[in-house]
């Protein structure tokens, strides 16, 4: 649909007002954005590439590297199934205590990290609640990889519930029905109906998760206990570098984290265009 | 031959449906006729197995279905706004129920093929086959919509409000072609409307419902013309409601010299074959409403008429709901 203009004098008003609000979030864009993306790889690159690569290929820039990303391999396909079931739970089905779930989704995003990452200190650590039966089994979680998981488990949970659950309420459950009543069962309604339904928001909440899942640092940083070559992630990696005033280093392994926003950022408007492009077509 | 027994149904504290017996034989086309809000999805939704009652059975040729679920009964059902799979092409989604078979009862791949396209010319879509739900008019998506609840042979059709998405002509046209096509293929179908038009126009036997209970079955003509309670006589056709209690249509009023009523004419206009004719009665200030023939003359605005009605029925307070 157009909109007409009413009169020459307010369109030309609107549209003064359309270019400096644009200007605005350009700028705004461009000092908060792009100055410290382009900071932080000038940094990085600062002496040359011999020791961007001499910081990024250290031992310790490595076993963050690996860490990191067995977190996200880890915790990323967890939170993708259990953001499905929650959103196929809330959407699909009516059942008491429905709004207390969407509320709890919504938690890990209500609460600081920090406090998050307390809560497991204070559930696993050894002063905590599991901790006496933790350690007569020798099992380790706080201070060790198994912690870290699950506290970016625990922050990384809203991304796909958040993004599935406005999608599918939406759609609403007409096309399972139908499916169920031409004598699919239950999966491959899932598997052929549902699923292709909401595989582009799907995909775009997972890349976020995964976004997130590498680059936290409030709550991994409170669970991680900071042992270099153990339990640092690539975010504690970098502020460690920093704090030792080795900056090249630092922002070396931030430039790293940086190129995957970047990366999210491009599929992420790959997805929403396919998206729309999609959404469109069925109207 | 399908059984509906005392079924009742509440969402929460509210009563959807109470009491529901109904009796559909082999063949028979049947219409759910009631304003919005009556209950009529709800029950089509439960004879599907697709909602589960709270009181009361649902047999299907003998056999309580109750507890089946929708996967189970073999019925086929048509959704309001098509709930076609966006993703699959049209040939794909007729073939959906034949393709989620187990292996042992599903069909060779050239078969499901061989029958997808006779459906798609069934539906009067040949050719359309590789063409997405997207690319497909409302029309032609219902058209799908119903080729794909035909795949799986259905001993039963169930249709929610089938044209309630659709323009007029486009409307008149499809429910014309579905009468056909049920006559052609034997089928037994239940269709929910609002619309008592077409209600009238399509069933062998209309239901009508109101606030989740049925007031009335029967032929079209049974329902039009002896109106079992006040509502059904004011929901199927128009009906005038005199202040001694007599309900009285539109065409059964004549304009008389003989008339026992006054009427002052407030508006005359066309409206279909006859004269439409709008007065209040000169002692109550009601509002009637009276149809004159086509090749009479109807009176003048500001007239005063007396009318006397042809036919006119009362009914018990107990039915006047
Ligand atoms: N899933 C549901 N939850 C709560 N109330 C419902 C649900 N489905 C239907 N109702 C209520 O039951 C009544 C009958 O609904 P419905 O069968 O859809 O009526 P109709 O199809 O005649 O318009 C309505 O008041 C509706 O709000
Ligand atoms: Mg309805």
């Amino acid at each position: 649909m157009k909109r007409q203009s009413p009169s020459t004098e307010s369109s030309t008003e609107s549209r003064t007002a359309q270019i400096l609000l644009i200007a605005l979030a350009l700028a705004f864009l461009a000092f908060f954005l792009m100055l410290p993306l382009i900071a932080v790889f000038s940094e990085a690159l600062k002496q040359g590439l011999a020791p961007f690569l001499d910081a990024v290929s250290n031992p310790d820039a490595l076993s963050a590297i690996r860490l990191t990303l067995i977190i996200a391999a880890i915790s990323v396909p967890l939170n993708m199934v259990f953001g499905l079931a929650a959103s196929w739970a809330i959407t699909k089905f009516s059942f008491p205590g429905k709004n207390l779930l969407l509320t709890l989704i919504d938690l890990p995003f209500s609460v600081s990290p920090v406090v998050s990452g307390l809560i497991f200190v204070l559930l696993f650590g050894a002063q905590g609640l599991l901790g006496p039966w933790l350690s007569a089994h020798g099992l380790k979680i706080i201070f060790a990889v198994p912690g870290i998981i699950l506290a970016t488990v625990f922050i990384t949970f809203p991304f796909v519930a958040r993004e599935l659950i406005p999608l599918m309420m939406e759609q609403g459950k007409d096309d399972e029905e139908a499916a169920l009543s031409l004598g699919a069962s239950g999966w491959q309604t899932f598997w052929h109906v549902t699923l292709p339904n909401i595989r582009w928001g799907l995909l775009y909440g997972v890349l976020l998760c995964n976004a997130r899942a590498m680059g936290e640092f409030g709550a991994v940083s409170v669970v991680s206990g900071h042992i270099r070559g153990e339990t640092n992630t690539m975010p504690l990696h970098v502020e460690i570098l920093y704090n030792e005033y080795d900056f090249v280093g630092a922002f070396a392994v931030a430039s790293l984290l940086a190129a995957l926003a970047l990366v999210t950022l491009v599929l992420k408007t790959v997805l929403e265009w396919r998206f729309d492009l999609h959404s469109g077509a069925r109207h | 031959m399908i059984r509906v027994q005392n079924i009742t149904k509440r969402f929460g504290n509210y009563p959807a449906l109470h009491g529901i017996d109904l009796e559909i034989q082999p063949g028979e086309f049947i219409a759910l006729l009631g304003p919005s809000g009556s209950g009529k999805t709800t029950l089509l939704r439960i004879i599907a197995g697709l909602e589960f009652q709270d009181e009361g059975q649902v047999y299907f040729n003998g056999d309580d279905v109750s507890d089946i679920p929708v996967g189970k009964r073999n019925v086929g059902f048509v959704f309001q706004q098509y709930a076609l799979f966006r993703h699959m092409t049209v040939a794909d989604n007729i073939a959906f129920g034949l393709t989620v078979r187990k292996a042992r009862r599903r069909p060779a791949k050239a078969e499901i093929k061989a029958r997808a396209e006779e459906l798609l010319r069934v539906v009067q879509l040949e050719g359309l086959g590789q063409r997405y739900p997207g690319q497909l008019s409302g029309g032609q998506r219902q058209r799908v919509a119903l080729a794909r609840a035909l795949a799986i042979e259905p001993g039963l059709l169930l249709l929610d409000e089938p044209f309630g998405a659709l323009d007029a002509k486009v409307r008149k046209d499809l429910r014309r072609w579905l009468r056909d096509l049920h006559k052609q293929m034997g089928l037994t179908s239940i269709f929910v409307t609002h619309d008592q038009e077409e209600a009238l126009e399509l069933a062998d036997r209309v239901v009508v419902m109101d606030h989740g209970r049925i007031d009335q079955i029967g032929t079209p003509e049974q329902v039009y013309m002896e109106p079992a309670t006040a509502f059904v006589s004011h929901f199927v056709g128009e009906t005038n409601r005199l202040p001694d209690g007599r309900h009285i249509r539109p065409h059964d009023f004549e304009i008389t010299a003989t008339g026992s009523d006054r009427v002052i004419v407030d508006n005359v206009f066309r409206k279909g074959g006859s004269w439409r004719v709008e007065g209040r009665l000169t002692e109550t200030d009601t509002i009637v409403e009276i149809d004159v023939d086509a090749h009479e003359a109807p009176p003048t605005i500001g007239e005063t008429v007396t009318i006397a009605a042809r036919r006119a029925r009362t009914f018990s307070s107990a039915g006047d709901r």
